[in-house]
């Protein structure tokens, strides 16, 4: 029989993987009627929407074993910006195609083999979820990983932008692995993965695309992090003054 | 047009199986996966289909509107390939 | 879904007497024209214009829209309204997809929008200024749309007809999803009420605009009825959006920026004021208060995306290049 975590913990690591994915949806919506060709402009939505339908399943079961009676806008939009716990990459500026589509890679292929851990979960609600984000993140592994091989071996434009963002992101890779007291309760609990233990699985998505793309995998000297505890860098305050301007100007009322 | 420009795909998507592809719009992109992705995410939003083709238009031969009149004309007199072309007797039942 | 009156195109051909009539008696048929068909100079030229316009109208109808996806007061609004301006997006591939099949390319459509030559629906070239023109746009934007695109439907083009019957099944959520914006905002609190109303103060007028001009100073109106690429005039198109709309404002307790409107029990339909065809002139002639803001994103995303679209082909030609190396390797 597994050990089981208290509300507090579970609460914890579901709110990281909502803020995570609402963050991250949050920045693919951005681009939506500016995409370098309309194709994208349908392509990128259609993660969105994945995201954030994943982030409000999640905010959902949150606000349930909070239970302090919060819906998913409050948890969403009501919190103060050290309360965030996404990862930092999810909230790395768009800049150009290529450090989004490498974002995105990036995200989808540690989410990937997170989902998949959590389709045998202890936590049933979790392990629904899981089932239908698995899926959907397949997709956003493939689309994203085909645009990062486009890129990389396309034009000396394209090949330089592919590694200046290879450069950019690499600083924000290690954070998605980290473990801590959250994380190891959950483990115990069999609700997930470690995060630790997934890097293998990563690097078994993003290398093959990485060789198909000529692109040069780039150790960060320096790993940022700080994401899990509310240390976020100065664009999520941005972000989060337009997701929440409506529900901050017009407290308590419905829409 | 001097520059170039990004190849135009036929998207066909069968419903469901049992059913043939079925001819729904194009799409461009710049090679066989990318459209086939853009086939998804452009015709399939709402659950349209389970199986996706993508060709490129230009590999499409057509007929020529022009010969519209010989190439189909002559099969509409050929009444008797139809079944309602022969008379069976009411008594002998659904043939 | 986002079509206007047609604007500037010269229905005038030069075929011999004897071509127009047999072409025209296949229209009167109702047979639909299909892509490779014989037909007339000036129908492929208006075809190629209004599904031209059509297609621009919805690519540039995403930006007003999209500037509140960021914003959206819910999670709920927020996938909503993000999948409805991906789905004008998707509109707007199926038109130029339309307007392909008649010899002109989407790249070529698009040149002709960023140089202004190629007009799109005046009503994006004013502001989102509020969440309630979420609502406004979807209920009245999509509302005359919806007016002007299911006759679309039969249009004797085929491709466009597709187009068309693809883009109404497609659009009955977004004139809902508007409306539903409104009445959650006229039945909430004082400043969400005058929020929705300050909307439809803003958006009636230019949403009676994009039926285009009356009638009667419609240039190419006749030619277009004739060859069945329209099927009702403008201004029966607006009177029809107008009977069909006011009832639905009143409902919720809204009212509209008009002293003149009111019922009219004889004709059956309600009788409305004097559309100020200045402005709709100004708008469409690139002084609205947003058309080069809309035109310069534009501009912007077609300018930002070269490299990517640069870079696919580029690979393409590698790959096919490997492949075809690899076949004669194997060979």
């Amino acid at each position: 029989m597994a050990a089981t975590v208290s509300r507090e913990v579970l609460t914890a690591f579901l709110l990281r993987l909502a803020d995570d994915h609402l963050v991250i949806g949050h920045r693919l919506s951005e681009w939506c009627g500016h995409a370098p060709m309309l194709e994208e402009d349908l392509a990128m939505p259609n993660m969105a929407l994945d995201l954030i339908g994943q982030a409000r399943a999640l905010y959902q079961y949150a606000g349930e074993v909070e239970g302090k009676g919060r819906d998913e806008d409050q948890i969403a939009y009501l919190r103060r910006e050290r309360d965030y716990v996404n990862c930092l990459l999810a909230e790395r500026e768009n800049g150009d195609f290529a450090h989004t589509m490498l974002r995105q890679l990036y995200f989808a292929a540690f989410m990937q083999p997170l989902w998949q851990g959590m389709l045998s979960s202890s936590d049933a609600h979790l392990a629904g979820i899981a089932a239908k984000a698995e899926k959907e993140v397949a997709y956003h592994v493939r689309h994203a990983g085909e645009w990062v091989v486009r890129l990389g071996d396309g034009t000396p434009e394209s090949t330089r932008r592919m590694r200046a963002a290879v450069d950019a992101l690499a600083p924000y890779v290690d954070e998605l692995f980290e473990s801590d007291d959250v994380t190891a309760a959950i483990v115990k609990a069999g609700i997930a993965p470690d995060p630790a233990t997934l890097r293998p699985s990563f690097e078994a998505i993003v290398g093959p695309i990485f060789a198909e793309a000529g692109l040069e995998w780039v150790e960060a000297s320096y790993g940022q992090t700080g994401g899990r505890q509310g240390r976020h860098g100065e664009a999520l305050g941005y972000l989060l003054a337009d997701l929440q301007h409506m529900q901050r100007t017009y407290p308590g009322m419905v829409w | 047009m001097t520059r170039n420009q990004i190849p135009l795909w036929e998207v066909f998507i069968r419903p469901r199986n049992g059913l043939a592809h079925k001819h729904c719009g194009s799409v461009h992109a710049a090679d066989e996966v990318m459209a086939l992705q853009a086939a998804r995410d452009v015709y399939t939003r709402r659950g349209e289909g389970t199986s996706i083709w993508v060709v490129p238009s230009a590999a499409i031969t057509a007929s020529d509107p022009e010969n519209k009149a010989e190439n189909f004309e002559p099969a509409l007199s050929k009444v008797y390939r139809h079944p309602t072309f022969y008379e069976i007797p009411e008594e002998v039942g659904h043939m | 879904m986002y079509s206007q009156g047609l604007i500037g195109a010269k229905t005038d051909t030069t075929e011999d007497e004897a071509f127009l009539v047999a072409f025209q008696a296949r229209i009167d048929a109702e047979e639909k024209i299909e892509p490779n068909d014989p037909m007339p100079e000036g129908y492929r030229r208006t075809l190629i214009r209004q599904i031209g316009q059509h297609a621009h109208s919805e690519i540039v109808g995403m930006l007003p829209e999209g500037n509140w996806i960021t914003r959206a007061p819910s999670l709920r609004r927020k996938a909503a309204l993000l999948a409805k301006v991906q789905d004008e997006g998707g509109h707007g591939l199926y038109l130029y997809s339309a307007a392909e099949t008649l010899g002109v390319s989407r790249e070529e459509m698009t040149e002709e929008l960023l140089s202004g030559k190629a007009k799109y629906s005046s009503i994006f070239n004013y502001p989102t200024l509020t969440w309630a023109d979420i609502g406004a746009i979807g209920w009245l934007v999509d509302g005359a749309a919806i007016m002007n695109q299911i006759p679309l439907c039969r249009c004797s083009y085929g491709p466009y007809a597709r187009a068309m019957i693809r883009v109404c099944k497609e659009e009955s959520f977004h004139q809902r999803q508007g409306y539903e914006i409104m009445m959650t905002l006229a039945r909430g609190a004082p400043e969400q009420k005058e929020m929705a109303q300050d909307a439809l103060n803003r958006w009636w007028w230019p949403s009676l605009m994009m039926f285009g001009p009356h009638d009667a100073d419609s240039q190419h109106g006749d030619q277009s009825m004739k060859w069945k690429i329209k099927r009702f005039t403008n201004d029966e198109l607006r009177q029809k959006f107008v009977d069909a709309t006011v009832p639905q404002g009143e409902f919720i307790g809204l009212t509209f920026p008009d002293p003149e409107l009111k019922w009219n029990e004889e004709k059956g339909a309600y009788d409305f004021g004097a559309i100020d065809w200045d402005e709709f002139w100004r708008v469409v002639k690139g002084h609205g208060p947003m058309n080069r803001e809309r035109l310069a994103a534009r501009q912007k995303a077609w300018d930002d995306g070269a490299w990517v679209r640069e870079a696919a082909l580029a690979h393409a030609e590698k790959r096919k290049a490997r492949r075809e190396a690899a076949k004669m390797a194997a060979e």
